[in-house]
Formats: C-alpha cells, sequence, structure tokens
C-alpha cells in the first residue's frame, strides 16, 4: 500500500466512512467541555461582563473559518497541480462548512457588538474582510457548480480559491495595519492575555469544531463519491 | 494603420511576450475603434449612475462634497463590471481564443495586451471624465487631483482582476450574475484604497499612502493575474 493507495476515490470513500464518526465523537466530547468550561467554569470577565461568553463560539469560529479557505485552497492548488479528483471533491466539500463557520463568526460578533460597542454591524477592516471572506465562499461554491462538466467547474473553482487566498492575510493582520474597533487578538503562540480556563475552554472549542469540520467534509465528500461514480461498478455493488 | 486581424502575428517560428503583447493590444483597440458604441455605453453608464445619486441623497453641497469621491468610485467599479463580460467571451464563442492559445507567442503576454486594450477603452476614459463628475459633487481642485491618480492608478486593477474573473466564467451559466458575485468582493480592497485616497485629500490629509498602496497593488496584479488568467483560459479551452 503506498501514499497514494487512497487518492482512489473507491478507497478513499470506505476510509472517509470509518473516519467520520470518530471526528464526530470528538467534536461532541471537546464541545460539550470546552463549553462547559466556557460557560460555567470560566470567571466572569472583568471589564465586559457575561457578554464576553461569545467568544467561545465566536474566536474559534472566525479561526476556523479562515483556516478552512487555507485547507480548501490546498486541495484548490492540488487539483491544478496533480489533476487529481479526490482533492477536487473534497475542496468541495470543505466549501459550505466554511461559509458556515464565516457566518456563524459574523453573527456571533454582532451579537456580540450589539451590548459591546453599541451597534450590530461596523465598517472595520476585519469586518469587512471576513464578509468579503463569505462572497468568496459564496462564488466559489457558485462557480463550481456553474459548469455542465463537474470536472471544468472543479478547476476553475480551484484557481479562485487560489486567487482569494490573498485574503486571508487581509483579514488576519487587519487588526494591526489598520487602527480599528476590532481588538487584537488575546491568544498568540507566545502566550496569552487571558485567564487560563477561558484559554482552554476557546481551545477545546476550536478543536471541537476542527473536528465537526473534518468530519462534514468526510461525509459531504463521500456522496460526491457517489454521485460523480454512479456508474462505476464498485457503486452499483454498493446498493 | 495596417493591422493584421486575421492570424495572430506574423508567421514568426517562436513567439515572444512583447510580440504577444503588442499584437492582442493593437488588435484589440482596433476592435474597440471600430465599434465605439461599447466604450460610449461604458461612459454613459458611469456618467449617468452617478448623476442619480444627487438625486437620490438630496443636492446639499456639504453632503454631496462628502461623499463625491466615494461614489465616483464605486460608479467606476460598476461601469468597469459592466464592460467585463464580452473581454474573453467573444472570442471564446468564435473560435478566435483557441487559435491565440495555439499561436507561438506565451498565453500571458496577448492576455496582457488583451487587457491593457480594455483598460484603455474602458478604465482610461473613466479617469479623464472623473475631474468632471467631480466638479458636479462640489470637490476642490487638490480632491479631483487626487481621485483621477487614484482612478488611474485603480482602474487598471479592476481591469486585471475583473478579467481573471470574466475567464474563470467562460462557458458558466449565469454569466453575468455569477461575475459579479466573483469580481466585485476582489474589487473591494482598491474601492477602499481609492476611495480612501480622496477622502484623505479631501479632509486635508496626505492622499500618499493610499496612493503608495494602490501603486503597491497595480504592480503585484500586473505581475501574477496575466499566468493566472493563463490557467484559466486553458482550462476554458480544455
Amino acid at each position: 500500500m503506498n501514499f497514494y493507495f487512497f487518492a482512489s476515490p473507491a478507497t478513499f470513500f470506505r476510509l472517509a466512512g470509518a473516519m467520520a464518526p470518530m471526528f464526530f465523537v470528538l467534536a461532541a466530547i471537546s464541545g460539550a467541555v470546552g463549553l462547559y468550561l466556557g460557560l460555567v467554569v470560566a470567571p466572569t470577565d472583568a471589564q465586559q461582563g457575561e457578554v464576553y461568553r461569545v467568544i467561545f463560539i465566536h474566536v474559534p469560529a472566525a479561526w476556523m473559518s479562515m483556516f478552512i479557505y487555507f485547507v480548501m485552497a490546498c486541495y484548490g492548488g492540488m487539483t491544478l497541480a496533480f489533476n487529481t479528483r479526490l482533492a477536487a471533491m473534497m475542496a468541495r466539500a470543505l466549501a459550505p462548512t466554511g461559509a458556515m463557520f464565516t457566518f456563524v463568526a459574523l453573527w456571533t460578533g454582532a451579537f456580540w457588538g450589539r451590548p459591546t460597542w453599541g451597534a450590530y454591524w461596523v465598517w472595520d477592516a476585519r469586518l469587512t474582510s471576513e464578509l468579503v471572506l463569505l462572497f468568496l465562499y459564496g462564488g466559489f461554491i457558485a462557480l463550481a457548480n456553474a459548469f455542465e462538466d463537474p470536472r471544468r467547474g472543479d478547476r476553475a473553482a480551484a484557481l479562485l480559491a487560489l486567487i482569494g487566498v490573498v485574503n486571508l492575510p487581509i483579514i488576519y493582520f487587519s487588526v494591526q495595519w489598520w487602527n480599528t474597533l476590532h481588538q487584537g487578538s488575546s491568544v498568540s503562540f507566545k502566550g496569552t492575555s487571558m485567564h487560563v480556563t477561558m484559554l482552554w475552554g476557546m481551545l477545546l472549542m476550536a478543536f471541537s469544531f476542527w473536528m465537526y469540520a473534518a468530519g462534514a467534509a468526510l461525509v459531504r465528500c463521500r456522496t460526491l463519491i457517489l454521485d460523480r461514480e454512479r456508474r462505476t461498478r464498485w457503486v452499483r455493488a454498493l446498493s | 494603420m495596417n493591422v493584421v486581424i486575421e492570424s495572430p502575428g506574423p508567421a514568426a517560428p517562436e513567439g515572444s511576450f512583447g510580440a504577444g503583447f503588442a499584437w492582442a493590444f493593437t488588435r484589440d483597440l482596433l476592435l474597440a475603434r471600430r465599434h465605439p458604441g461599447e466604450t460610449v455605453l461604458v461612459v454613459a453608464f458611469f456618467a449617468l449612475v452617478a448623476s442619480l445619486f444627487p438625486l437620490g441623497v438630496g443636492a446639499e453641497p456639504q453632503l454631496l462634497a462628502r461623499i463625491g469621491p466615494g461614489i465616483i468610485w464605486v460608479c467606476a467599479l460598476l461601469a468597469a463590471f459592466l464592460s467585463l463580460p464580452p473581454l474573453f467571451a467573444t472570442d471564446y464563442a468564435d473560435g478566435m481564443l483557441e487559435q491565440m492559445a495555439l499561436s507561438p507567442h506565451p498565453m500571458p503576454g496577448w492576455i496582457a495586451g488583451k487587457i491593457a486594450a480594455h483598460w484603455m477603452s474602458s478604465g482610461l476614459p473613466l479617469t479623464v471624465l472623473s475631474p468632471l463628475l467631480g466638479l458636479q459633487f462640489g470637490l476642490d481642485a487638490a480632491t479631483l487631483g487626487t481621485l483621477a491618480l487614484a482612478l488611474a492608478l485603480g482602474t487598471p486593477i479592476l481591469s486585471l482582476l475583473g478579467a481573471a474573473c470574466s475567464a474563470l466564467t467562460l462557458g458558466a451559466r449565469g454569466g453575468g450574475t455569477l461575475l459579479a458575485l466573483l469580481a466585485l468582493p476582489l474589487f473591494v480592497p482598491v474601492l477602499i484604497f481609492g476611495a480612501g485616497a480622496a477622502e484623505a485629500a479631501a479632509g486635508g490629509l496626505s492622499a500618499a499612502p493610499h496612493l503608495s498602496l494602490l501603486g503597491a497593488g497595480l504592480i503585484l496584479a500586473a505581475m501574477a493575474v496575466p499566468f493566472a488568467i493563463a490557467a484559466a483560459v486553458r482550462i476554458a479551452l480544455d
């Protein structure tokens, strides 16, 4: 069995079927612990009060929205470079989950912004660039489905994903480059400026979202494989 | 002017970037000159939409001077977008794009030439016309100059990014709407820095940072985008 064994849709279909439930279980466990830490154990914030607890959803969702786009663009690069079928299907499978997390990040941000900033929405650099990310996900999904030939849609959308990658550093560094209302990051690789239970709650929620994204993408990829390969013998043998 | 339109350049055995650029540039400019209606439409659309705003938001001079640069930018963006669909689609439909891809010239060369010609017939007229529209909004001389300069730097980026989206949507269902969904989000940074330059000038600040960023964006886009478009055209011709 070599490295490319699972690049075949038929073998990957079984692997994804076995792995997806494990990812969902990990997501449920870490999500439950993370929410318990975040909503019950973590202390009330001295300045913001209880409303800060939205970060346990908001920050992991925002991280995931960017991370999933990056992974999607990597699959897009693989699609164009190696012309693999499975990479394109994985990119397609990731897009709806990424769009969902982008939307969740914007939505929870709006609910946090109303009591703290006094407005659901401000035209701040980070908010605007995150909104552009949502449109990029929408454009990717629309372009991938706009062609009669699905392979054509795969490759056009892969190129679009690669072009859109320019937006990621803009979102990430927007709070440093522009003097914005959105606060800077409290977490970095060097250390953190927050309470340790808050940090653990947030990291566990991020892990939970990550596992959920992996599981959801694998399930979606399985349906894409079945759809694309419906005329092959091994899919017919399944039914 | 003696331009060969039928075949991509003289029958040279090996092509070059510059020859491809010059050939596509002169060809598309000649086509634009033979069909002046398209350029006139873009410019008319630009002036018309910009004139709708004072009717919509009220004609207070102070308000118009405040929002003028932003409105002119948004109108320029929409007008530039309007001229995008036929950029590759007509050549794709009649098979010319395939012939050009088969020519000995490297693809990014003639693609850059097409985009340069597209800018000459859409972005450049908008830039030239913008001070006139700015006068309608009561902008002062310094703001007018900055606005025109920002448009001169920004509209080529719009042409480049828009051309990439136009090439990606070749042969797609729901062409125009899909193109809007792809292109307009990519135009956002150009709009922010372009309108920011004019705002800064109107507020008495230096517009240099915004203009520098636009210039940097233009150089980056001019270097990278023709290669991305070449990839998109290859996907379309597969």
